[in-house]
């Protein structure tokens, strides 16, 4: 039952989203800090800026293109008209999120 | 043509195949039973032999066994397949065979199951045909061509074997779950023109049992031996309820 | 819950996923591009502050996410858990509340 691709594509895409949905609070707690002004704002800037927070960052970032993508694909098997290539989209949806993750990688 | 028919011939060359089948019901545990080999050789073959010559106790279906009724479907290998269908050749890693009853389905005994629920299911989605004309009016002109005709036809081959309820996770987990062979019956039923149940079959096949659970893991679509998608049809019932509950049509 | 309102829950999922998938994208690229220029705090309110575009941008981010997460929990939550029925609906209802007085915090916080 669990040996096709379409099931792990699930299965990334719950936990990712279960891993998202924890983050969040958090990250909305972090900038409400800036109400409290500038100061605040940079302390918290200043401790991003750790290499551990920064790993997982691009962990956070991984997780958003892989839930991403793979909401796209839903979207895709949900909406558009059937076709046979439907049943790749599962590869095509974790070889996206890998390029963004990678990109974002680069890109800090 | 080969080597021979069976029973002759290949028994000589000692060829043989170890396979592990479930004995028992809910408890129960997996028999380790020693067949003869053959060219073209189905797992059906398989059970069968063990049934008649090695074990008369063992119980299990099957019917036309040339892969157009769908009742000898079993779990091969951890996969839902026709065993009619299924060569030993394909499936067997080393020699080795492990055939068990149908997942999702309460066992009977051995490799038999229960489809009850998988019918009660069917029914429950409204998947059989409610007509409102009589014999006295014209028969129904339907283009085969046109869109709704074509989506009924892509679903309209299911034999109700069972494979797709078998492979499908959220059966697994959701007891209440229609699952993808009513839902797909369904999906062809709401494209039946002529069909006059439409809102109630929406109704039935919407929420958290109905197609609404479905997590597009397309294992149905996977294993569907009549290559049927029933996620496709799962997802124009998405559409459809959608559609029709903005409408205010239900 | 009615399957009528379940029907309704599938129809906000994949809405505010379409919203969702915009606003990510604009964010991630936004982020980005601030990120690397390694933007003290200071600098970071002088191009938000007062930004009526911004501000609304990140509003309907913020509500899109309060929409979309607890839909997004209810079925793990159901599925994986066994968690269903009221109780279930009026946590997660509770949880959207929070998420957004959470994230309107934010928002007002560095647009405002």
């Amino acid at each position: 039952m669990r040996n096709h691709s379409g099931y792990w594509a699930f299965a990334v895409h719950r936990v990712s989203g279960i891993a998202l949905a924890l983050f969040l609070p958090v990250h909305f707690w972090a900038l409400g800090r800036a109400l409290e002004g500038a100061a605040s704002l940079d302390a918290l800037l200043a401790w991003t800026e750790m290499p551990l927070v920064k790993f997982a960052e691009w962990g956070i970032v991984l997780l958003l293109a892989a839930h991403f993508a793979g909401g796209l694909r839903i979207l895709a098997l949900e909406f558009l008209p059937w076709r046979d290539w439907h049943k790749s989209l599962a590869a095509a949806a974790a070889a996206a999120s890998l390029a963004v993750g990678l990109a974002f990688a680069l890109a800090l | 043509m080969g080597d021979g028919e069976i029973g002759t011939g290949n028994e000589a060359s000692g060829a043989k195949l170890s396979v592990r089948i479930w004995r028992g019901a809910r408890q129960g545990e997996f028999v380790r039973y020693q067949v003869p080999r053959h060219v073209s050789q189905t797992v059906l073959d398989v059970v069968t032999y063990v049934q008649r010559v090695l074990d008369p106790t063992l119980a299990y279906r099957f019917a036309c066994r040339v892969g157009m009724c769908g009742s000898c479907a079993m779990t091969v290998n951890g996969v839902a397949r026709w065993t009619c269908r299924t060569h030993v050749d394909k499936v067997a890693r080393e020699g080795r065979l492990e055939v068990a009853p149908l997942r999702n389905l309460p066992v009977i005994r051995d490799l038999v199951t229960d489809m009850r629920e998988f019918f009660d299911k069917w029914a429950r989605a409204q998947g059989r045909f409610r007509g409102g004309a009589t014999r006295h009016e014209d028969v129904a002109r339907i283009r085969p061509d046109s869109a709704a005709r074509m989506q009924v036809e892509a679903g309209i081959e299911c034999i109700g074997c069972g494979v797709c309820y078998a492979s499908c996770d959220v059966v697994a987990r959701n007891p209440d779950y229609l699952g993808p062979a009513a839902l797909n019956r369904a999906w062809t039923l709401v494209n039946d023109v002529r069909d006059i149940a439409r809102t109630d079959r929406l109704r039935a096949v919407a929420g958290d049992a109905g197609c609404h659970a479905c997590h597009t893991q397309m294992g149905c679509t996977e294993r569907c031996p009549k290559n049927i998608a029933p996620t496709a049809s799962i997802a124009g019932l998405k559409r459809e309820t959608a559609r029709a509950a903005l409408r205010g049509e239900w | 819950m009615s399957v009528r309102g379940e029907t309704m829950l599938w129809i906000a999922q994949r809405a505010s996923a379409v919203l969702l998938a915009v606003c990510v994208t604009v964010h991630l690229v936004t982020m980005t591009y601030a990120i690397r220029g390694g933007l003290s705090a200071v600098e970071i309110f002088a191009r938000t502050r007062g930004s009526i575009g911004w501000l609304a941008f990140y509003t309907l981010f913020v509500v899109a996410v309060t929409v979309h997460v607890p839909i997004g929990l209810r079925s793990a939550l159901g599925e994986w858990l066994g968690w269903r029925g009221r109780s279930r609906d009026m946590v997660l209802a509770a949880f959207a509340l929070a998420l957004g007085a959470l994230g309107m915090r934010a928002v007002l916080g560095v647009f405002a």
